[in-house]
């Protein structure tokens, strides 16, 4: 006999997560087994960044942190089991599976459905809803089948309205939005901040039509495509329609079990989240709390703990109300709302800035003193509601408007809010809890997330941690060795400014000591990126690492890897021929890198130039495997050969590669080229990856694999052959410029001041007025490209270290072995070392 | 293979007047005798910051000119086996200093040894071991060791 009590949750989404979280951290004697229910085949993710789950695809990437309780025997999960019955008087619940689970507390956490208005012909194959990772999958098969910039019809232009419109501009369609209600985001934002939303959505080349509602869906024989009827009798082809108008209730199993449910929907609680029957809570979407429930995850949480406090009797918790503010960053466009936007208190005051030109609209919501601050809509720029939101019920330490004018400080400045200010409401973490972490010593963002749970749930505050950090007077040493106390970047000024050509000279005045194997390299490929000398002139061969001194890829025994360079990953039948006679006869271990490329492994440093020889004339250069520098463009077939094509993306792919090649940067760069949103060529997760449309081609940055795998974001889209070649140009050289030394463009990006809107800003609006500079030091160095290899081979003196023993140049590494008994080649270590240990 | 007992201990002067003709190198214990002195090659071959490997019968090493103070050669002389990777790559690695030892970084892994007592800075359980180095009628010569057994 189990003297455990039962606690079974119905629902795993994210309160239902919070929930068992909230349980089990509390519940540290184990006096309660938990039983979830999880009707969905994944356990709990991220709903409320669903859309990101749009490009990935990937379900992992969308879990929440500890949501398969994998190493708590005392949480019992059942993945696609539901609830379908509950018998309150016996306190027992039955199971889709069969099973019935009797119980001490049951928590219903079953969120909500999604509405779809009575629309004739709503039941449509090609019509949706946007609530799961399983709706998501299903729009993007159809939203496939219909090809890039196919329309897409949104019903619904509220929050999550425009979440799908984003959905499907992401997947490479043309969205209509189609809202009842005169403006979009009827429930957040005025009439005024509704106009100058629909303006900057419109601009990025959606449709909006608003006050209008969805009459009618059929099948269009003619185009193939759905023909949408709207209350005005307009009729809008779509290949596929997106009900997103708003979400009720998922309260169909309460109601049947007898549960008091609230007019609009909604099983009816207390504030301690209590329901009319005895052991029964509700929690998030579906609690009524008082009537009136609540679509936002930080009132869901809320719910979750006081739950988890009654049920253990631990104390008396109540519901408090919640806070509806929302700060989003829809279709790129800022939209933030809080307190009382719509200023319903008596007496309040509003004080409006619009401004059509920058678009962009603020408002500020006072009491009548003037002074307090209620709530307020921001459109276009958000940067303020960072600490704007925070001193809702408070004084405002300035003048109101001075807060929302153009150009003026956004907000108050963090330093003034009050200790007890909530900088992350979704977790409930003040500025004191995260100043005091700091105290303690954090000094990252990561730190931060870890030791409070601030921004570890929309990300939303992470801006204002990341300030609060600055302004504690953390600092990371940005130095880049016991020799140079400056970060790369500065090294790249100082070389750019003083026109240094030397290690040497950069050292005597800007450094201590003689350097080492960290600045060495670093200022070596500044001054490679600096001009077009070979890297072996001169001094500047003593400060190759050994890849670049040897033009080559060391490998662990010693021996390198050659790769020659074939550009979009185009290579010809006699090429192929020299590369395996090459492999053949120098008996090398061959493979094809994930770069579309071949790697010749095993190759003894005085093989090296005698290799080349032969790949050099058969008309092949260096590839740059070994280098900090462009390695690959990655393309797919492209609209040359395939079926679905729309643009010639091998093409592209050469043209870039040849470009490129030869750039050191401060860490690899690779490129990709995909023909259509299909995309095969995985260009979205390399730096610089170009997406053909129907429209021209997208650039997304900042992508990489690696370690921690990044997918790049979009910087522009529909671009033509030379405004994609001139955003490229610059977008690397400010990369080339500014990063850290082995700084990947993704961590660069991601630390870039200013964000993602801030580069797009200089890379395509040439805010700063370096866009020629950047141009021109990429056409320098486009000009002065020379294979390093064939240089190599022309030059006796460049030749001579590649040699075994420098006094027996006959005598091959005698320590060099290879096993190939497995039929697969591997280099055979030297025995255990013989060297002193002490 | 032989085996060095080295001692980092002994080798505090980190800068030890540069074309030392002759002496046994710094901090390692006497020499295993005899000795034989094995010409590498004419100093003007070498690359200042860089290495190079010579074979000296069965051993490698790895000898590096660090420039050339007051107008002689600076040279260095350690096993040209990286103990950590086991593999004969140290004469490609980079040159440098820490504080006020003269230093080389393994290639393979980035190990840091001192040049003078081949002690590695890193992890002191492993050492590289030192060869007496010199300019005869300018050409480099490393001593070779002869193992006592």
């Amino acid at each position: 006999m189990n003297a455990r009590k039962n606690i079974v949750v119905v629902g795993h989404g994210m309160v239902g997560h919070r929930f068992v979280q909230e349980m089990r951290a509390r519940d540290l004697a184990g006096t309660h087994n938990v039983v979830v229910l999880c009707e969905e085949p994944v356990p709990a993710y991220d709903r409320v960044g669903l859309s990101s789950y749009v490009g990935v695809w990937d379900p992992a990437a969308m879990a929440l942190a500890g949501n398969d309780y994998g190493d708590d025997d005392l949480v019992d999960l059942r993945l696609g089991e539901s609830a379908t019955m509950i018998d309150c008087a016996a306190r027992e619940v039955t199971t889709s599976a069969g099973d019935r689970i009797s119980y001490e507390a049951l928590v219903l956490a079953t969120g909500s459905y999604p509405f779809v208005p009575p629309v004739e012909g709503a039941d449509n194959a090609r019509a949706f809803v946007y609530r799961t990772l399983g709706d998501l999958d299903a729009i993007r098969v159809a939203a496939e089948a219909a090809g890039p910039g196919a329309p897409g019809l949104v019903v619904g232009g509220g929050l999550l309205g425009l979440e799908a419109a984003n959905a499907l501009r992401l997947l490479g369609m043309t969205p209509h939005i189609v809202e009842f209600a005169p403006r979009l985001m009827p429930l957040q934002v005025d009439e005024g901040g509704g106009a100058v939303l629909a303006n900057l959505v419109t601009e990025l080349g959606l449709s909006v039509h608003t006050g209008v509602s969805t009459t009618a869906i059929a099948d269009d024989a003619g185009t193939g495509m759905l023909a949408v009827t709207l209350s005005d009798g307009t009729v809008l082809d779509a290949a596929l329609v997106v009900f997103s108008a708003g979400v009720r209730p998922q309260d169909a199993l309460a109601r049947t079990a007898g549960l008091q449910v609230g007019e609009r929907g909604g099983v009816v609680v207390d504030t301690a989240c209590r329901t009319s029957e005895p052991g029964v809570y509700a929690i998030g979407e579906v609690a009524a709390v008082e009537g009136r429930c609540y679509g936002l995850v930080a009132p869901g949480y809320t719910m979750a703990e006081i739950a988890a406090e009654q049920i253990l009797a631990r104390s008396d918790a109540r519901f408090p109300g919640a806070d509806m503010s929302t700060k989003l960053k829809l279709l790129g466009v800022d939209v933030a709302s809080f307190g009382d936007a719509m200023a319903a208190t008596p007496g309040a005051l509003e004080i409006v800035h619009s401004d059509p030109v920058a678009g962009t609209y603020k408002k500020l919501v006072v009491a009548d003193d003037m002074r307090t601050l209620l709530g307020g809509i921001l459109v276009g720029d958000a940067e303020a509601y960072a600490t704007l939101k925070p001193l809702v019920g408070r004084e405002i330490p300035a003048d109101p408007s001075a807060l929302i004018a153009t150009g003026g400080e956004p907000g108050p400045g963090l330093a003034k809010l009050p200790d007890d200010a909530e900088i992350c409401s979704c977790n409930g973490v003040s500025k004191g809890s995260i100043c005091g972490a700091i105290a303690e010593g954090a000094c990252t963002v990561a730190d931060i997330k870890k030791c409070t749970t601030a921004g570890t749930t929309c990300g939303g505050c992470v801006p204002s941690i990341t300030k609060l950090l600055a302004d504690s007077g953390v600092e990371l040493s940005k130095s880049l060795c016991e020799h140079f106390t400056q970060s790369r970047a500065e090294l790249f000024s100082i070389v750019a400014a003083t026109g240094i050509r030397s290690f040497s000279e950069l050292l005597t005045r800007f450094g201590t000591g003689l350097g080492c194997e960290v600045c060495k390299p670093t200022v070596a490929s500044i001054l490679a990126s600096t001009s077009s000398d070979h890297i072996l002139d001169g001094e500047m061969a003593a400060l190759q690492d050994t890849n670049d001194h040897f033009l080559a890829n060391l490998q662990r025994n010693g021996t390198y890897s050659v790769v020659p360079r074939m550009p979009g990953g185009e290579v010809t039948p006699d090429q192929l021929i020299v590369i395996g006679e090459i492999a053949r006869d120098f008996g090398l271990y061959t493979k094809i890198t994930g770069g579309q490329r071949i790697d010749l492994f095993g190759a003894r440093v005085e093989e090296l130039p005698l290799i080349w020889r032969r790949l050099v004339d058969a008309g092949m250069e260096s590839g740059h495997a070994y280098g900090k520098s462009l390695r690959t463009v990655k393309s797919c077939v492209g609209s040359t050969w395939c079926r679905y094509g729309v643009q010639d993306s091998v093409g592209m792919a050469v043209t870039l590669e040849r470009r490129y090649r030869g750039l050191r940067s401060p860490h690899k760069l690779k490129l990709g080229v995909s023909g259509c949103a299909r995309e095969c060529a995985e260009a979205r997760g390399k730096d610089v990856g170009v997406i053909a449309t129907d429209a021209g081609w997208n650039l997304y940055v900042g992508g990489n694999g690696g370690q921690s795998p990044k997918h790049a974001e979009l910087l522009a889209s529909g671009l033509d052959d030379e405004t994609l070649i001139r955003y490229i140009d610059r977008y690397l050289m400010l990369y080339i410029r500014t990063a850290d030394r082995l700084q990947r463009t993704a961590p660069w990006q991601e630390a870039f001041d200013g964000g993602l809107e801030k580069l797009r800003d200089i890379v395509c609006q040439d805010i700063l007025g370096i866009a020629n500079d950047l141009e021109a030091a990429m056409t320098r160095h486009v000009a002065g490209y020379r294979d390093e290899w064939a240089a190599v081979l022309d030059d006796e003196d460049k030749l001579r270290r590649f040699v075994s023993f420098v006094n027996a140049p006959d005598t091959p590494d005698p320590t060099i072995a290879f096993d190939d008994s497995s039929g697969r080649k591997v280099p055979v270590l030297l025995g255990s070392p013989a060297f002193p240990t002490r | 293979m032989t085996i060095l007992e080295t001692d980092p201990q002994a080798g505090e002067s980190a800068f030890p007047e540069p074309n030392a003709v002759g002496t046994r190198a710094r901090g390692t214990a006497p020499l295993a005798e005899p000795a034989e002195w094995v010409a590498v090659c004419p100093v003007t071959d070498l690359t200042p910051g860089r290495g190079v490997a010579a074979l000296l019968g069965d051993q490698q090493v790895a000898v590096f000119l660090l420039g050339f103070p007051a107008g002689s050669p600076d040279l260095r002389a350690v096993g040209n086996i990286d103990p950590f990777g086991r593999a004969a790559v140290m004469s490609r690695g980079l040159v440098g200093s820490r504080g006020a030892v003269r230093t080389v970084a393994s290639p393979l892994l980035k190990q840091v040894y001192c040049l003078d007592t081949g002690a590695c800075l890193d992890d002191d359980t492993y050492a590289l071991p030192v060869y007496p180095v010199r300019v005869s009628a300018g050409v480099v010569e490393v001593a070779r060791w002869v193992d006592a057994a």
